[in-house]
């Protein structure tokens, strides 16, 4: 029984039936928003101070102590500015972008166990669901791009799309990976298979997914889509406002969901010693957000030929092998030598990884992608 | 062969960002914490030592903005006694040129940099407001007697050169003695 039913059977008791449900729903639901929202100030407040400590800088420091107020001073900042719209754009197309953009993901959280029993919708096809739910953002970045009636928006929309129908394959591949071995698709079963966390059993995989992922929500270096040197600010060239604010909250709701579903999938989720489960989510989420930021400052961005060159050319192929290898290794050796399982992958993932680099060393020692 | 196209030279990046990030902070927070100037630093303001100048207007002469305006009257010892020394400071190119002239050290480049004012005319200094004062130290540009009584320079604050080469982090509490 979850925590949600529990709820609800105690809210039972005090009203009819039909309204238990509804508000056990509705309680839940803001309740994971809350968190989804405050987690996202979490984000941007480390973002902008770690990146600065990336850059033996400060980051800001100014606004309460050690700066915490100057993500809300910033969304005060943004709220109280003029909502433009371009006269010749798409009105409704350029209204609904943003929240087409930001809604998927909160919506991911439906399925993201917090601990055990703790989570919305105990989905059966909970890992299906993420992966259709999140690829929905992309329309409304490319919806920003058309309605926007601009060249750069245009062409970042049309970068997003590109993108995002490169990397949903090696991602996708990648997860029925850890399919095969669980046996299930809902997220919470997942977690309960993790004795080890599938990152040892599934390194290729792990790498594959961490990619993949950092492509789809746009993370730099695959921020192609508002590439500030190339586009303007690229879809959200044309916004201003609550509408930028809220493709702002949508870029790091994006980031949040995809620590989450990394945790989930590879991390083992709530799982760990001491520490409350909910805790080690937290910290496991942290973890995941620091590789993005630590990545986001270290690699210069890419060039479109060498993103899609690097989805088609290296990840797809990684994906089906590492694939294959995890369903023969499921067929042949069930898990009975777990370790010795995690040391033969990193093998092949070492041996892999070689391999491919050799296939992007063209031109005399130039590194490609 | 060359591990670097096998992905490596990623990693080396990463290690690099890695170590930057556990460095401390450069960053100096200025209203709060000031780098002590360079010793011979041409600040945006000049002091005029009253009792040495003789009022021989050679500064006035050598300045070439001709921002340097001094009048003067014949004193009972048959001396100038300085009734007006004005320096338009808002025309100033600070080339130091007044300073070097001076025949008598009576003029000193000051060492104060934070001199924004509201109006032009607050810029032009009269003869009161050039007096040595708290705020209004003389910097060693051309004057080597001043120059070995200032502090050194500080490039980086909170880096303190304890023995010779060896740079050492100041933990926060230590920092407003530097």
């Amino acid at each position: 029984m979850t925590v949600l039913e529990q709820f609800r059977n105690w809210l039972a008791g005090v009203m009819p039936e039909w309204a238990a449900y509804i508000l056990a729903f509705i309680v839940s639901a803001v309740a994971i928003i809350i968190f989804v929202l405050v987690m996202i100030l979490v984000f941007i407040y480390l973002e902008r101070r770690l990146v600065g400590r990336f850059q033996v800088r400060l980051g800001p420091n100014r606004c309460g102590p050690e700066g915490i107020f100057q993500v809300i001073a910033d969304a005060i900042k943004v709220l109280s500015k003029e909502d433009v719209v371009p006269a010749k754009g798409d009105f409704w197309v350029h209204f609904l972008a943003p929240i087409v953009t930001f809604v998927p993901a909160l919506m991911v959280f439906a399925v993201v166990p917090f601990h055990k029993g703790t989570v919305l919708t105990n989905l059966d096809v909970g890992i299906l669901y993420v992966v259709a739910i999140s690829s929905i953002s992309v329309i409304g970045i490319f919806m920003a791009g058309w309605g926007s009636n601009n060249k750069y928006s245009l062409i970042a929309a049309l970068r997003a799309v590109a993108q995002a129908v490169s990397y949903e394959l090696p991602v996708v591949m990648s997860v029925v990976g850890i399919i095969l071995v669980t046996g299930s698709l809902s997220l919470s079963k997942i977690v309960e298979a993790q004795t080890i966390p599938f990152f040892l059993l599934q390194p290729l995989g792990f790498l594959i997914f961490l990619l993949g992922t950092m492509a789809e929500i746009n993370r730099s270096p695959f921020d192609l889509l508002e590439a500030e040197s190339e586009i303007v600010a690229g879809y959200h060239t044309e916004y201003s406002g609550m509408k930028f604010i809220l493709f702002y909250m949508g870029e790091y709701g994006h980031a949040l969901a995809a620590s989450s579903i990394i945790t989930t999938l590879f991390l083992s989720g709530w799982k760990g010693p001491l520490l409350p489960p909910f805790l080690w989510f937290l910290i496991k989420v942290l973890i995941v957000f620091f590789i993005f930021l630590w990545v986001r400052s270290t690699v210069p961005r890419l060039r479109v030929d060498q993103l899609t060159a690097f989805a088609w050319k290296c990840l797809l192929p990684m994906a089906l092998i590492n694939l294959f290898l995890i369903a023969a290794e499921v067929i042949w050796f069930p898990a009975t030598l777990p370790w010795g399982m995690v040391v033969l992958n990193f093998a092949i993932a070492g041996v892999l990884i070689l391999l491919w680099s050799r296939l992007f060393a063209l031109g005399g020692g130039r590194v490609e992608v | 062969m060359k591990f670097e196209r096998y992905g490596i030279g990623i990693a080396k990046g990463l290690m690099v960002t890695l170590k930057n990030f556990l460095r401390p902070p450069v960053t100096l927070q200025y209203p709060e914490e000031k780098l002590i100037t360079s010793r011979r630093i041409r600040g945006n303001e000049l002091v005029w030592w009253v009792g040495k100048c003789t009022g021989c207007a050679t500064c006035a002469k050598s300045c070439p903005q001709g921002n340097i305006e001094i009048v003067t009257h014949a004193g009972p010892e048959n001396n100038y006694i300085v009734d007006k020394f004005e320096v338009d400071t808002g025309r100033c190119m600070f080339c130091g040129l007044c300073v070097e002239s001076c025949p008598y050290d009576a003029l000193f480049m000051g060492r104060g940099y934070e001199r924004a004012t509201y109006r032009r005319r607050e810029l032009v200094l009269s003869k009161e407001d050039l007096g040595l004062s708290q705020l209004r130290q003389p910097s060693g540009y051309f004057r080597p007697k001043v120059e070995a009584l200032l502090p050194k320079q500080t490039l980086l604050l909170y880096w303190d050169r304890e023995d010779g080469q060896k740079l050492r982090w100041l933990p926060f509490r230590k920092r407003s003695k530097n």
